[in-house]
């Protein structure tokens, strides 16, 4: 039997893109390595706790109802309603650096106004830059890039104020360091400022229930443990793919949303000619910690829903050379989202950017000390932008590394938005062979599904 | 199926895709666009749901045909004329 498509990974892009192949009754099946759905952000239990390996927040968050944005769109495009996910508005968020603080919450109103009050020379540039923003076409799949800091350089003067804002965006999804594509940056400064984070109140898995249960209702199959070793090549054309077990299955169309580097490496045929060169990984990685804490986050004063600081007026955003960078980070209370009732458990979240090649060196017998030595500098570090330190509530602690994502999601140097380099248009030197998720180039939850989507439409429907 | 059957298939069709929008004022020779939130990942929708459901195809440039309740109805009525309800 041959397949109309097969998608390598069930992670949110290959998901998304399952469901609307199956709707449109193609032959379909997803293929996974791992034992579980999700990819980059799946989840796990540990020690008794339900934990997601990602999800701080879902951006772009609209009223349940409305008609544009890229969750509408979306929503649309799969078939699915508002309530599937079910997302709850966060109470607020900010961008802290030494001497100032930028709250911005789902009303862009309070940006605007808090630039304005902490800026307040900038404030008509800062609306002019979100206009131009607004204008530009952010799906054009010209290949060029342009540097989204030259950009801001344009409309805003005042160096500081383009730092806090590149670093929430940066973290949220730069696949470059310290600079990223203007419509990359448009399309993050839209999803994070101008719509904002929501959360369902059991974390992503009601999300990916909700495209699972969907992709098998329409005749989707899904294959857990069964990673894809070779892309079987004739020519210019895949015919099919072998399996880690040996199995080969046959296909009219592969669409991988493994990576590009990592999909290259299963090509097995003659020299493929990438323009631009072979794709290369990217490096950018996180390591991520989970406090468990015995009480609400906001009784200890912690009332904002996510924190991005840096402690000095310049943000790097770059693999250190440390293996934590500890001068910048993420925190995160997933608690701090406005749920119909209170969530069971509390935890504090903390992300910061890492140096792969550390953590993949590290001797086993040290690597879990190593992992609670760099936690403690990682919450020193946070906790001045804080109320209070919040460790002496923590009850129990989780701490994942860029090995421990490359474990779970095969991506090189655990990286997590994917190469510098993006595949726009969702096309690969193959003539049937596609890319989706992070290195098509639309990442985060909403992201890479729109990517799964938006591939499945431009290539794989309309035959 | 008659023209009115047509119609209604549209506006099931329009119901699926976009299921917050309300269908029951639509003007049928003023463009779905100005009535409706709809965008191009929307009216490819409309042109596979057709497919899906009736076997018919729309070549990409006879597009044009489906931008109002009208002219979808004018342009599907001889391609549906023999298919049952
Ligand atoms: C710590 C962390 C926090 C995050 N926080 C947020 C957040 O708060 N909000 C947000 O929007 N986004 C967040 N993200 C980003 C978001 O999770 C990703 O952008 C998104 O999940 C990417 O989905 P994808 O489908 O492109 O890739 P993936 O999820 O990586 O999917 C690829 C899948 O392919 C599988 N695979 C790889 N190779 C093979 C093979 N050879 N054969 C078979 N299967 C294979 C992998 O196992 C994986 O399941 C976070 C990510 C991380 C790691």
């Amino acid at each position: 039997m041959t397949y109309d498509t097969l998608i390598i990974g069930a992670g949110l892009s290959g998901l998304a893109a399952g469901v609307r192949l199956a709707y449109y009754e193609k032959k379909v099946c997803i293929l996974e390595r791992h034992t579980t759905i999700g990819g980059l952000n799946s989840f796990y239990r540990l020690r008794g706790h339900n934990h997601d390996v990602g999800l701080h927040a879902v951006t772009n968050w609209r009223p349940p109802g409305s008609k544009t944005g890229p969750l509408s769109k979306l929503l649309r495009q799969l078939r699915l309603k508002w309530e599937d996910f079910d997302l709850a508005p966060q109470f607020g968020s900010a961008v802290a650096f030494p001497d100032v603080r930028l709250r911005f919450t789902n009303d862009f109103v309070v940006l605007e106004q808090d630039v304005a009050d902490k800026f307040p020379s900038q404030a008509d540039g800062f609306r002019r830059f979100a206009a131009h923003l607004d204008e530009l076409d952010l799906f054009d799949a010209d290949p060029n890039e342009i540097s989204a800091r030259q950009v801001a350089g344009e409309f805003i003067s005042d160096p500081l104020l383009v730092e806090m804002l590149f670093c929430p965006v940066l973290f949220y999804g730069s696949p470059t360091p310290n600079d990223c594509d203007v419509r990359q940056f448009a399309i993050l400064f839209k999803a994070l400022y101008r719509e904002g984070f929501g959360r369902p109140r059991a974390g992503v898995r009601p999300i990916l229930k909700a495209l699972t249960r969907q992709y098998k209702s329409l005749g989707g199959e899904l294959r857990l443990r069964a990673g894809v070793k070779r892309l079987l090549q004739d020519g210019q054309r895949i015919t099919g793919v072998e399996l880690d077990s040996g199995e080969t299955i046959e296909a009219k169309n592969v669409l991988s949303s493994a990576g590009s580097a990592e999909t290259a490496n299963m090509l097995d045929g003659p020299n493929v000619d990438w323009p631009g060169g072979r794709p290369e990984p990217g490096v950018l990685s996180f390591v991520e910690s989970i406090s468990m804490m015995d009480c609400e986050p906001k009784d200890l004063g912690l009332n904002d829903t996510i924190v991005f600081f840096n402690d000095s007026p310049t943000f790097r955003y770059e693999p250190p050379t440390e293996p934590v960078d500890v001068c910048s980070g993420i925190v995160c209370v997933p608690n701090n989202y406005h749920y119909d009732r209170p969530l069971d458990d509390a935890r504090v979240r903390m992300t910061a950017l890492a140096n792969s090649a550390y953590w993949f060196g590290l001797p086993e017998e040290d690597y879990v000390c190593e992992k609670a030595a760099w936690f403690e500098r990682m919450a020193d570090a946070a906790c001045r932008f804080l109320a209070t330190d919040f460790r002496p509530h923590a009850t129990d602690l989780d701490l994942f590394t860029p090995r421990t994502i490359t474990r779970f999601t095969g991506h090189t140097n655990g990286c997590v938005y994917g190469a510098p380099r993006k595949w726009r248009d969702g096309r690969t030197p193959l003539d049937n062979l596609y890319i989706c998720g992070t290195d098509q180039g639309y990442l985060g939850i909403v992201g890479a599904m729109l990517s799964g989507v938006s591939i499945a439409n431009a290539h794989l429907l309309r035959d | 199926m008659t023209r009115d059957d047509i119609r209604q298939v549209i506006l099931d069709i329009l119901e699926r895709i976009a299921p917050d929008e309300d269908l029951s004022n639509i003007t049928d020779d003023v463009p779905f666009r100005e009535q409706l939130e709809l965008d191009s990942m929307d009216f490819l929708d409309i042109v596979m749901e057709l497919r899906k459901r009736y076997r018919v195809q729309i070549p990409e440039d006879d597009y044009e045909h489906l931008a109002t309740m009208q002219g979808t109805v004018n342009y599907l009525e001889p391609k549906l004329k023999d298919v049952v309800k």
